[in-house]
């Protein structure tokens, strides 16, 4: 069993999501993602100022066996982008929570109830 | 469906491997890194369970004079016991029914180690044309039944000598052992044992058949000794990195060989016949294979990505990935015969083209980069 942290939502396509005390939110990929993945060496990151909508294509994640886009948990403005992952894609394999790759503003932070929580994710990922 | 299981299932899960439905075989695809197993391979010593491929013996009165016609490469060029050849079986038309090695044991038995998923094709195509010529071999697959042998393959630099470790009767017939060559070696811990200087990743090494039963006993053995169990993600970073097509993705029965890197393969000199000639000699050879090395920051190379010339002709990817030997992305591609190696090529990647280098295969051989 992955680990997943009781505090971050989830989506289905293995992204994490936090909410941070300014109102934006953090998202980057679970260990579940990364351990099926395997060796990441490449991260493409979304521009900071582009605006997405929830489910859309914002990053692109590629390990040695295959690429993955990352999409948008919620819909919004992307306020910063973690270049230090993309300079050290392997730290995404070290440590998926702390390895984030973007924060955007939500449009709707209503949003982030649709998400799944811990124990709802656990599920989607049990074998 | 039911996946197919090797000998070595229970012992790729003792160890934690990380398996994978590979064309309905329960495979391991790593042990935990692909990129350390593939780095042990190239520095150290890796092994593979290849029991997925298949052992074909072929024995009678005459097999030689079967191969010349069904094989592409001339098995003539087997003259002495113990000699291997890689080689195309062809269908009519050109296409490419498998690619495999035949190891030339005497006159009356030559054997063939083919592709996994191909394997009941290969034996039906080649019973069908025994029967066609009234050839009347016996052509017996090796890997189900109570005959069935399994393969592993032990690669890298230290190969030879973990294996003479684990296997001490094996030295005196494998030490002087030019690569492509096997023994049969009685009397093993292990019973008997082929061993081939052959292999999938551009190091040296072994494969090793025994009797299936032997297999596990064998991987544990050289488990004990220090030798990396490596999975089919590293295997195809390595074969990708030593330029060895793979069938069923660098070609297959709708690609023309002469396109996919494989002339040096195809006896067209010689006066023998053989099945796919004709048809290839009428085709030419109209793309050429060769190597990109990506040199733009923006993905990894992948299967089915465009390329496009500076002559604005395009051609195609069929294999890529990150090279772990050379930190970079590279492939094999399918490009117009006006492409000259050196010359700057784009490769599309999503919404982008991105420049990379037409280098002439392969990339790395025994440890070293040859083409940067």
């Amino acid at each position: 069993m992955s680990n997943i942290p009781a505090e971050l939502k989830y989506t289905e396509s293995h992204e994490w999501v936090r909410l941070e005390s300014d109102g934006t939110v953090t998202v980057g990929i679970t260990e579940f993602a990364q351990d099926a993945l395997g060796d990441i060496v490449f991260v493409e990151l979304p521009k900071v100022g582009t605006s997405f909508t929830a489910g859309d294509d914002a990053a692109v994640v590629e390990s040695v066996k295959a690429a993955s886009d990352i999409y948008s948990p919620l819909s919004g403005e992307i306020t910063e982008v973690n270049e230090a992952v993309a300079g050290a894609p392997e730290s995404i394999n070290a440590n998926a929570y702390e390895a984030w790759l973007f924060k955007l503003k939500p449009a709707d932070v209503s949003q982030l109830d649709r998400l799944l929580d811990a124990a709802a994710y656990g599920k989607t990922t049990a074998a | 469906m039911t996946l197919k299981a090797t000998p070595l299932n229970n012992a790729h899960r003792a160890l934690g491997a990380r398996m994978v439905d590979f064309g309905g075989w329960d495979m391991p695809v790593n042990y935990g890194s692909q990129i350390e197993e593939h780095h042990a391979v190239r520095t150290d010593v890796g092994m593979f369970d290849v029991a997925h491929m298949c052992v074909v013996d072929i024995k009678g009165s005459d097999v030689r004079g079967f191969l010349r016609r069904l094989l592409a490469n001339n098995v003539d060029k087997l003259q002495v016991s113990g000699k291997a050849l890689y080689s195309c079986m062809l269908n009519p038309e050109g296409g490419v029914i498998d690619d495999l090695i035949v190891y030339f044991i005497s006159e009356d038995w030559f054997r063939l180690v083919v592709n996994a998923g191909t394997a009941a094709k290969d034996v039906a195509w080649m019973n069908a044309q025994n029967e066609a010529w009234g050839t009347g071999l016996a052509i017996t697959q090796r890997r189900d039944g109570d005959d069935a042998m399994a393969l592993i393959a032990v690669q890298g630099p230290n190969a030879r000598a973990k294996v003479w470790e684990v296997i001490p009767q094996a030295k005196d017939a494998t030490l002087d052992m030019k690569p492509f060559n096997v023994a049969l070696v009685p009397g093993t811990a292990f019973g008997e044992a082929m061993i081939a200087r052959t292999g999938y990743t551009g190091e040296d090494g072994f494969e090793i058949g025994v009797a299936a039963t032997q297999a596990e006993n064998l991987w544990n053995a050289l488990v004990a000794a220090g030798v990396k169990p490596a999975g089919l993600g590293a295997r195809d970073t390595l074969r990708l990195e030593a330029g060895m097509n793979l069938y069923g993705q660098d070609m297959d029965e709708s690609v023309n060989p002469l396109d996919a890197g494989l002339a040096w393969t195809i006896d067209l000199v010689s006066e023998r016949d053989f099945i796919g000639k004709a048809a290839l000699q009428a085709k030419g050879q109209n793309a050429q294979f060769v190597g990109l090395i990506l040199r733009e920051k923006g993905g990894v190379l992948r299967a089915h990505q465009k390329v496009v010339a500076a002559s604005g002709e395009t051609g195609e990817i069929t294999s890529g990935t990150f090279s772990p030997t050379m930190q970079q992305a590279i492939a094999l591609a399918r490009v117009p015969a006006s492409v000259q190696v050196g010359d700057t090529v784009h490769v599309e990647i999503r919404d982008k083209k991105l420049a990379a280098t037409v280098v002439k295969l392969p990339f790395v051989r025994n440890g070293k980069i040859l083409a940067a």
